[in-house]
């Protein structure tokens, strides 16, 4: 089967810094791949490239077969910073996407009120994102991201500024409206347990000059609980894992 | 203006402070009295000032005085704030627009429209034109480097986040630009309110037939003192007004945005 996104040879530089060097990699239709690395190994950039927010210098993303040549809303994104208009209402943020697609009225309020409802903030449709805890500004986002119906979720580093009780209710929920349609995610962090917790398959990434360092495949379960969070099995991916990020260079 | 839950120390705060700001006003006013009846300086008493405003007032001169200097300021600014948001616009999202634009705009922004009075007087006349011109240019230079600073400022993130949900250049200006710059471009309002206020005196100086900063003039011939006070409380008087008209809109249109 083809991939769902393909990184060719992706290289890019900023100036002088090799931002990304030759990254190649393919994510399976259904995947949920996580990538975890040291800052300056040149995840949040491959993100972007496959986002179409940052050109490659060489190489190139496909989605679907396609070379990604822009952004465009096949390919949802969750920044860190939510990035919700502030101006907007949770309704109106998550109308945003669909506003710009040629569809009817009816039909636009029913996908509005089935995402809001997805994320649980049903009650806060009409709320201003400042009212809004962090965590549910994030389920705003990702609520507005699933609007358009896009091919593959692109997540950045998304529970980064929330707090860790926050952000383990997060990974919950985001499994769990994962396992409902398998849609393919590719998922930046710096939290190793996070990044095995969720994910089929971690990749680590080294920075000077940002590359891949290892593809760690994670062979637990789905639905993922606290008994696997716990479990030894986990533990001894997690360690794997953050040998590899936290001790590059040395064998292992 | 406070939004905030009630019980918090800030909504003591919020109790006080009309009480306050009323008592800052009273404690000038006081001075002022003291100051003048002892004839400890040789200004006019506040009871010489509100007379000669109640005399003023029912001649009917300070009411239409009033009028011409709105008149003057309103049309002047509106004009100015008018073309600044959309040149602050250009300025601000075309590079091209801001290579050509910006450096003769500082440099302008560098002369007091003061000093522009000869030069309107000798191209525009002696009529409303050249009034207006200078109140125009006080509101336009000060509003258009707020509303382009504001649209150089918007978050990249919010840009970018519209652009992966699929939104071209206009719909991201129409829909994220403009918005996001609001707050920016009232600021920028504010103080065009305040420049244009600022210049009206000077504007009145070419030849004027009435406004307040005529009158003072006038006043100044005959040394009436009352009369340049009852003038100069009318200014500040209406410039608070309109700046807290625009700040009450501004509250209203920007009650989106977190505030610290």
């Amino acid at each position: 089967m083809n991939p769902k996104i393909s990184f060719r040879n992706v290289t890019r530089s900023f100036g002088s810094l090799l931002a990304l060097d030759r990254l190649n990699l393919d994510i399976a239709d259904g995947e949920f791949v996580t990538v975890v690395g040291p800052s300056g190994c040149g995840k949040s950039t491959a993100l972007n490239v496959a986002a179409g927010l940052v050109p490659t210098s060489s190489g190139q993303v496909l989605v679907d077969g396609a070379p990604v040549i822009g952004p465009g809303p096949d390919r949802g994104v969750i920044f860190q910073q939510y990035a919700l208009f502030p101006w907007l209402t949770v309704r109106q943020n998550v109308e945003f996407g669909l506003r710009l697609k040629a569809l009817p009225a009816k039909e636009r309020r029913s996908i509005v009120q089935r995402c809001i409802a997805l994320v649980g903030l049903t009650d806060f449709a009409d709320a201003l994102p400042k009212t809004l805890s962090g965590g549910m500004k994030q389920r705003c986002a990702i609520a507005r991201a699933y609007a358009v119906d896009p091919k593959v979720l692109l997540m950045d580093e998304p529970f980064g500024a929330l707090d860790a009780l926050t952000r383990v209710n997060m990974q919950d929920q985001l499994l769990l409206t994962w396992s409902g349609d398998r849609r393919t995610v590719l998922f930046i962090t710096h939290d190793v347990d996070e990044a095995v917790y969720l994910a089929n398959r971690v990749v680590v990434m080294a920075a000077r000059p940002g590359r891949l360092q290892e593809v760690i495949p994670v062979d637990l379960p789905y639905p993922r609980t606290e008994a696997i969070r716990l479990s030894a099995e986990f533990t001894a991916i997690r360690n794997h894992v953050w040998r590899a990020v936290y001790h590059q260079g040395e064998a292992h | 203006m406070l939004v905030d839950k009630g019980g918090s120390p800030r909504s003591q705060a919020r109790w006080s402070i009309p009480l306050l700001n009323l008592l800052g006003f009273a404690i000038c006013f006081a001075v002022w009295w003291l100051v003048t009846s002892l004839h400890l300086i040789s200004l006019p008493t506040p009871l010489q000032v509100g007379e000669k405003a109640i005399e003023l007032i029912r001649s009917g001169q300070l009411p239409s005085d009033v009028l011409a200097s709105i008149r003057r300021v309103l049309i002047g600014f509106a004009l100015g704030v008018v073309l600044a948001v959309p040149v602050g616009f250009l300025v601000g999202w075309y590079r091209v627009a801001r290579g050509l634009i910006e450096p003769p705009l500082q440099f302008l922004r560098m002369i007091p429209p003061l000093a522009i009075i000869p030069l309107a007087i000798v191209t525009l006349g002696i009529d409303e034109i050249p009034k207006i011109f200078v109140i125009f240019l006080a509101s336009f230079l000060a509003t258009v480097v707020a509303t382009y600073q504001g649209v150089i400022t918007v978050d990249a993130t919010l840009i970018n986040a519209a652009r992966v949900l699929g939104a071209k250049d206009f719909t991201i200006f129409i829909r994220v630009l403009i918005p996001a710059s609001i707050p920016f471009i009232f600021v920028g309002v504010r103080i065009g309110m305040g420049s244009a206020w600022a210049t009206l005196v000077a504007s009145e100086l070419i030849a004027a037939q009435s406004g307040l900063g005529f009158r003072m003039q006038q006043a100044q011939l005959f040394y009436d003192l009352p009369t340049i006070f009852v003038c100069l409380f009318a200014i500040g008087f209406i410039g608070l007004i309109m700046d807290r008209v625009i700040l009450a809109i501004e509250r209203k249109q920007t009650a989106w945005q977190e505030r610290a």
